[in-house]
């Protein structure tokens, strides 16, 4: 099928594989490999992408699906090499390490702030939830956060303990 | 040069210094090997057993060859390669026979991923099923039948395994301690208990990929998420039988390995694809399903423990088997199975102690390493046994602890003295037990008990590991100074997410006395282009490379000392340096910059001297030796990084429904070289322990089939599922022949997270748990089931 999307500001035109998902789109047609592979079945959160604004797996999205819409990426999000508040927050707070699923944790994050710009720790768990993350254990991801959406107090700053 | 350090220098070990990788990774630049693609590049994809046990009658493939746009297709009738890590017995494709579920049987390449899903549809495989060999203990029974007939025919490492022909054994590893039996004779108490865990996966959120070319004469190129270059190398050239330098393996960013991605494993069946396909790369990424089955997984463990106790509360022997389920190849299970032989006991100190531990085929997917080696399992049996035994004997299960842990003077099963810069696991445990207030609740604690009517429990655990690795494991690092006196390391430590790139970052800088802005560390890894590295494994690396990277440093400098000394028309012992130069300590004002020394000094008429910068360090581990096979005697272990969890659980003693509120983990590192970095590592090892204590856990059917290789079906923890609260404590004994006194702490975080929640339940409803994972069910269970005290405790003081 021929269709039109705009991913990141750049309007594409594609002859898209029917049964392809929009991961696949994303990452095999446009090359735009920044959008993580973790399952292909909406179970891991790495493919998270912002469709028409909001937060979706792009696994579970046909490719097909999107034609006439808007796609932001990870590609998009530090604009002229400056790396966006959310994404210098978690570099901050070491929210990154393997670094698999940063890319879907990034837009799961924007996600969460544009309804809710100061959410508690109960908020963040839940706005990622859907976001696996096998490295970090979540905690530094949570701080960053907090440290983006400037919460962070001396109760909320996380920091090894020296004996 | 001038080791004591009279300038002002800026130091960056210790410090909070960003990691160096992480823009790349925010930002989707850092290319995996998922993301890779070439000219030409084929698909593979894989015909898989659905039986976990079955003869292979007949493959037509006829079908698949004909379709259009397959390049290949293979079975393992055409692969005569066989291949392993310590015991050689897989080969590349199954022949004749299958033994798991999920096993590769044929595969494909072709023009698409979608040409190659359909051709393996095409391929017919006609099966005989035979029935299973599911459980290890079944395994060992004299009439089971053999899940390797050919073991004996089998190369092996013979200097540390000892495969059984015509069993399914391929190994067995002894420690023998002291007198055993006058131990026990000794004790007051005897307590005996068995306790198992089941195979888990590592689940790294980037499954198992690579690309692999074959092109003419022999020149191959890999591409894998791989997290031991030069041993994915070595493996596969003596698999193929071909020289070293005709292989090269490339790795690029990692997306997480926790021990599954070391070793080999999909590249030899794809560079037999590509030279079937006339050279072209073909790529293959394991679903997350194949992840599961067609990719290995943890072995699961029965641990049987024996102990006896003095009056005092001191162990006097210990009994301990071990019965691995290797599951269809031996691969690291057997080194699973000898390091976890040698470090059985915990940190303890057992004057008399016996160790049989076997590694047991099955017809199940195999197991291989993973984040704590044997540890995290086995953990789980010793420390609740621990927590059992202080129940029965009436002391405090801290106490008991204290009592019998290793101390300066002490000796491990293996003989090896412990002193006091081996590390402190008392302060660690000590550490643990303050931050949940151990043995006692606190007002806010009763409160929040008496409000919600579920109880609070506080469980500890101890925990120990050192690498398991070969005695003369060896690395090097290369550092080579550009022409502004920034300078480029090279090492074979892959970054797989631990954060090595940004610690071996600070290490170099402070050798060197340069800002981290002026050291960068190669991304990818390339066995042509770097120095060589055993494997990232085992919590090796700080230390080994950390070394390796000290003395390149210092080789540049003594290069560049001897260089300015020419030029300053002065002795080497005379110099001094800065960030930006070498000069004279007598007169600073006579100096030449490293800019100017970096690719060979220029005297302004033109004359060169000197040359590239380029400083090489090499390190080996020093003094270890091989155990002996009768007794396991001998020095196994580079160092030993200690620690402790301390859990605080609330419980619903009705239905079992458990929830964990704080966990708190001290660990002896010698030396925080990074704290931000050392505690997200420690953070992630703990919820992954916790997930393996909590839920996860492959389930069978009783024809050996997975029931559940999904991220659905075998759930890991998510945001939702964290403790309340999450402390990380570094205790700081330097380790004398660590890098900065460290030592390394990567696999530490997840061992023994499991027993210190299970104690922790048992502390709030007397739970009496000895299988993991903990689900609410299996609480329930446990709190209406006790095993009658006989059945276990088969010595006690008559007035007990
Ligand atoms: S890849 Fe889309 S949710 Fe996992
Ligand atoms: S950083 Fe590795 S999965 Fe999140």
């Amino acid at each position: 099928m021929w269709m039109s999307v705009e991913v990141n500001g750049h309007i594409y035109e594609r002859e898209v594989t029917e049964h392809w998902t929009l991961l696949r789109f994303l990452r095999e047609d446009l090359e735009l490999t920044g959008t993580k592979d973790g399952c292909s079945a909406g179970e891991c959160g790495a493919c998270t992408v912002m469709l028409n604004g909001q937060a979706v797996n792009a696994c579970m999205v046909l490719a097909a699906e999107v034609d006439g819409a808007t796609v932001e990426t990870i590609e998009a999000e530090a604009a002229n090499g400056e790396l966006s508040e959310i994404q210098a927050a978690f570099a901050r707070n070491y929210g990154v390490q393997c670094g698999y699923c940063t890319a879907g944790m990034v837009m799961s994050v924007r996600e969460l702030l544009r309804h809710n710009p100061k959410p508690t720790v109960a908020e963040i768990k839940e706005g990622i939830e859907g976001n696996l993350c096998r490295c970090t254990g979540y905690q530094q991801i949570i701080e960053a956060v907090l440290d983006v959406s400037g919460q962070v107090t001396n109760e909320t700053k996380g920091g090894l303990k020296y004996v | 040069m001038s080791e004591s350090n009279t300038l002002s220098v800026a130091t960056h070990v210790g410090d909070d210094v960003q990691r160096v990788d992480d823009t790349a990774k925010l930002t989707g630049g850092a290319m995996y090997a998922s993301d890779l693609v070439f000219a030409g590049m084929l698909h593979a994809q894989v015909k898989k057993s659905p039986h976990a046990r079955a003869k292979i009658v007949a493959i037509n493939t006829s079908k698949a060859e004909n379709l259009p746009g397959v390049h290949a297709v293979l079975t393992g009738k055409e692969l005569d390669y066989r291949i392993g890590l310590y015991v050689v017995d897989k080969d590349i494709l199954a022949k004749g026979a299958v033994r798991h579920f999920g096993e590769a049987v044929a595969a494909v390449a072709a023009e698409s991923l979608d040409i190659a899903s359909r051709a393996v549809d095409l391929i017919d495989v006609e099966y005989e099923v035979l029935p299973p060999v599911l459980s290890q203990l079944d395994a060992l029974d004299e009439s089971s039948p053999l899940v390797h007939p050919d073991l004996g025919s089998y190369d092996y490492v013979k200097a540390s395994f000892s495969p059984q022909p015509g069993t399914n054994i391929p190994n067995i590893t002894k420690i023998r301690k002291g007198d055993i039996d006058a131990g026990f004779a000794e004790a007051k108490w005897i307590i005996e208990r068995e306790y198992t865990n089941p195979s888990v996966q590592h689940v790294p959120l980037e499954t198992h990929v690579a690309i692999v070319e074959w092109k003419a004469a022999d020149e191959v190129t890999i591409w894998s998420s791989a997290q031991s270059p030069f041993t994915l190398r070595d493996l596969f050239c003596r698999a193929f039988k071909l020289p070293y330098n005709k292989v090269r393996v490339i790795i690029p960013h990692v997306g997480g390995a926790f021990g599954g991605k070391a070793g080999i494993h999909l590249e030899p069946l794809l560079a037999c694809l590509s030279r079937k396909a006339g050279g072209r790369p073909v790529k293959f990424q394991a679903t997350r399903e194949e992840e599961f089955s067609l990719l290995p997984c943890r072995s699961a463990l029965t641990y049987r423990i024996k102990t006896g106790v003095g009056a005092d509360g001191r162990i006097t022997a210990q009994k301990l088997l071990m019965y691995w389920d290797a599951g269809a190849y031996a691969d690291y299970a057997v080194n699973v199975t000898r390091a976890s032989a040698y470090s059985a006991a915990g940190p303890y100190d057992i004057p008399n102690a016996w160790v049989d531990a076997y590694t047991i085929y099955t017809n199940k997917p195999w197991g291989t390493a993973y984040r704590g080696f044997g540890h995290v399992e086995f953990f789980w049996g010793l420390e609740r046994h621990m927590e059992l035994v202080a129940q029965v004997i009436g002391m405090d299960p801290l106490e008991f602890r204290k009592k019998n842990l290793l101390k300066p003077g002490s000796t491990t099963l293996t003989g090896e003295r412990i002193n006091e810069h081996t590390g402190n696991p008392l302060k660690c445990l000590e550490a643990a037990a303050k931050a949940i207030n151990y043995g006692r609740l606190t007002p806010e604690e009763e409160e929040r008990q008496a409000r919600t009517g579920r109880r609070i429990g506080k469980g500890i655990a101890t925990l120990h590991k050192a690498p398991a690795m070969p005695s003369f494991t060896t690395t090097a690092a290369v550092i080579k100074m550009n022409s502004d006196g920034s300078v480029v390391v090279n090492i074979a430590l892959t970054e797989i997410g631990q954060g090595t790139a940004t610690v071996v970052t600070q290490m170099a800088a402070d050798r060197l006395r340069f800002p981290v802005s002026r050291v960068k560390v190669a991304v990818e890894r390339d066995t042509d282009k770097d120095p060589f590295d055993w494997q990232t494994v085992a919590s090796k690396g700080l230390l080994l490379t950390g070394n390796a990277v000290i003395a390149a440093c210092d080789d540049l400098l003594r290069q560049a000392y001897s260089d300015a000394a020419q030029v300053l028309r002065a002795q080497t012992a005379d110099l001094d340096h800065d960030a930006e130069r070498i000069f004279v300590k007598q007169r600073p004002e006579e100096s030449v910059t490293f800019a100017a020394l970096s690719i060979g000094y220029v005297y302004p008429n033109g004359n060169g001297i000197g040359g590239p910068l380029i400083g090489l360090g090499r390190y080996t581990a020093q003094g270890l030796t091989s155990l002996d096979k009768e007794t396991g005697q001998g020095l196994p272990a580079l160092d030993w990084t200690y620690g402790a969890h301390g859990v605080i659980a609330e419980v619903d003693p009705d239905t079992g429904e458990y929830k964990v509120i704080k966990i708190a983990s001290a660990f002896d590192v010698g030396k925080v070289i990074n704290p931000g970095t050392m505690r997200g590592q420690c953070i992630g090892g703990m919820i992954q322990g916790l997930g393996t204590a909590e839920c996860e856990s492959y389930i069978y059917d009783d024809q050996g089939r997975l029931l559940n290789p999904s991220l659905t079906d075998n759930k890991i923890l998510t945001a939702k599922d964290l403790p309340e609260e999450i402390e990380c404590i570094a205790v700081e004994t330097p380790q004398l022949d660590g890098p900065f006194g460290a030592r390394g702490v990567g696999e530490h975080p997840m061992i023994s997270v499991a027993p210190a929640l299970a104690n922790a339940i048992h502390d709030a409803t007397g739970a009496e748990l000895t299988h993991m994972p903990v689900r609410f069910e299996d609480v329930w269970r446990a709190i209406h089931n006790k095993q009658p005290i006989d059945t276990w405790v088969t010595k006690a003081p008559a007035d007990s």
